[in-house]
């Protein structure tokens, strides 16, 4: 427990003193929302019919960019081959990683959410508990596949690439489940339709958390 | 093993190109034509064995990995590799096929259905596979990760399957499960997947003696 904590608190702390990362993300993430705004035309019926996935892509595509981040600094100075040489379970340094990241994207998250009210002029505040429950489960799935594979591509010459290309097809249902709760909670009928979805999101995150964890050692042995 | 070897791959291929003959040349002539979709319905004989394949491969890929991951015998992971092609292969004809069939019956190549929609992301995933196999320089390495995802690839399809299930659903359910369809189109249909799994053990079989050489060529590269 410990030790999960310790790196999480590294990744945190690092990022917490230059915080160039979280305000490339934010500013990344609202761009996002605003890019959409434009393709999709400023009609406001549209907007709002769309306004959960424009929302959860903002997300996936700003954590995507995060995890890529959160291990470039570990390759540069060879620093995660420096965590491994520490004794014991390496399992803790991949629910470190997955907590520190986890931290990071929900921080982003509840940042962009004013955002989002703002340009597609969503009334959040009502919504709240449930929209945060949704982003508070859709991204702990998202992160613990994310981590796991930014672990697996970060020594890779094609990472750019290939990191998005594996990870995406795994995270589908974590799309499609938390824009279907979040539609649901925005419209105000989260506590009957949105139950199904927030179960199978909780089913994802509990094994791919699980299965992630097993094959964090496989991925880092040598 | 390399003469008994060539002997047991040369039976199979004979076995599976006559069992190909037979069973198209019954399902594509011979079998009546549907009695509702006409003649397009005969695609069914190409398509419901190349998915049924595809799957059946994908079963393998991650048997493969799991027997890599517990034992590191090279053997399991040629076996993984081989079968993700292979089941790359017939997704991607799956999906071909469905298409051709899909345009004159729904009027569009391609729906948002769950099952097609289950298949294409499953497409994605074992190419994401593949590509990740041969960015990979180092072979254990390349091994171990590629078992990884055969392994998390293999668990998300039940869940990806109920998320898209549950988002849309347009597709007939399958009709060889619910027992829907007549025997007459049944035998042909059943002869069909039959040729095609020959079909797939005879290029599984190519695949992996071929994985063998490579993997033997790399050694002696390395000695030298």
């Amino acid at each position: 427990m410990g030790r999960i904590w310790a790196v999480a608190r590294k990744d945190l702390l690092t990022e917490g003193r230059s915080k160039e990362t979280l305000n490339g993300l934010l500013f990344f993430a609202a761009l996002v929302l605003l890019v959409f705004g434009f393709a999709l035309g400023p009609d406001p019926a549209r907007l709002s019919q769309a306004a959960s996935g424009v929302l959860w892509v903002g997300f996936i595509l700003t954590g995507m960019l995060g995890l890529t981040r959160a291990f470039q600094a570990e390759r540069e100075n060879e620093c995660l081959e420096g965590l491994l040489l520490y004794p014991g379970d390496r399992g803790a340094l991949y629910l470190g990683k997955l907590l520190g990241n986890m931290v990071f994207m929900l921080a982003l998250e509840v940042a962009v959410f004013p955002c989002f009210a703002f340009f597609y002029n969503m009334a959040l505040w009502d919504a709240l508990p449930g929209l945060l429950l949704t982003a508070a489960l859709g991204t702990v799935g998202f992160a613990a596949v994310g981590t796991l594979f930014a672990a697996m591509t970060m020594h890779l010459r094609a990472r750019e690439v290939l990191f998005p290309l594996l990870l995406l097809p795994f995270v589908v249902p974590v799309l499609l489940a938390a824009v279907k709760a979040t539609e649901a909670f925005l419209r105000g009928a989260g506590r009957t339709e949105a139950f199904p979805w927030l179960v199978l999101l909780a089913l994802f995150d509990l094994v791919f958390v699980t299965v992630s964890l097993f094959a964090f050692e496989w991925v880092v042995e040598e | 093993m390399a003469r008994g070897g060539s002997r047991l791959m040369l039976v199979l291929g004979l076995a599976a190109a006559a069992a190909l003959l037979v069973g198209l040349y019954t399902g594509l002539v011979r079998a009546p034509a549907d009695a509702v979709q006409g003649e397009v319905q005969r695609i069914m004989y190409l398509h419901v064995p190349t998915v049924l394949v595809a799957y059946l491969a994908f079963t393998v890929v991650f048997v493969g990995s799991v027997g890599y991951l517990l034992t590191r015998r090279e053997g399991w992971d040629i076996l993984a590799h081989a079968s993700a092609e292979l089941g790359v292969l017939f997704t991607a004809l799956t999906i071909a096929a469905g298409a051709i069939w899909g345009k004159p019956t729904w009027g569009a190549w391609w729906t948002w259905d769950a099952r097609i929609t289950t298949t294409a992301i499953l497409l994605l995933i074992y190419l994401g596979y593949l590509m990740l196999r041969a960015a990979v320089e180092d072979q254990t390495r390349g091994a171990r990760y590629a078992a990884v995802v055969g392994i998390l690839g293999f668990l998300d399809i039940p869940i990806i399957h109920k998320s898209v299930e549950w988002w849309r659903t347009l597709h007939q359910p399958s009709s060889l499960a619910r027992g829907a369809i007549d025997p007459v189109l049944l035998f042909p249909l059943w002869l069909n997947i039959t040729a095609f799994a020959l079909l797939y053990a005879f290029l599984l079989a190519q695949r992996m003696e071929l994985g063998r050489l490579e993997a033997e060529l790399t050694r002696r590269r390395l000695e030298e």
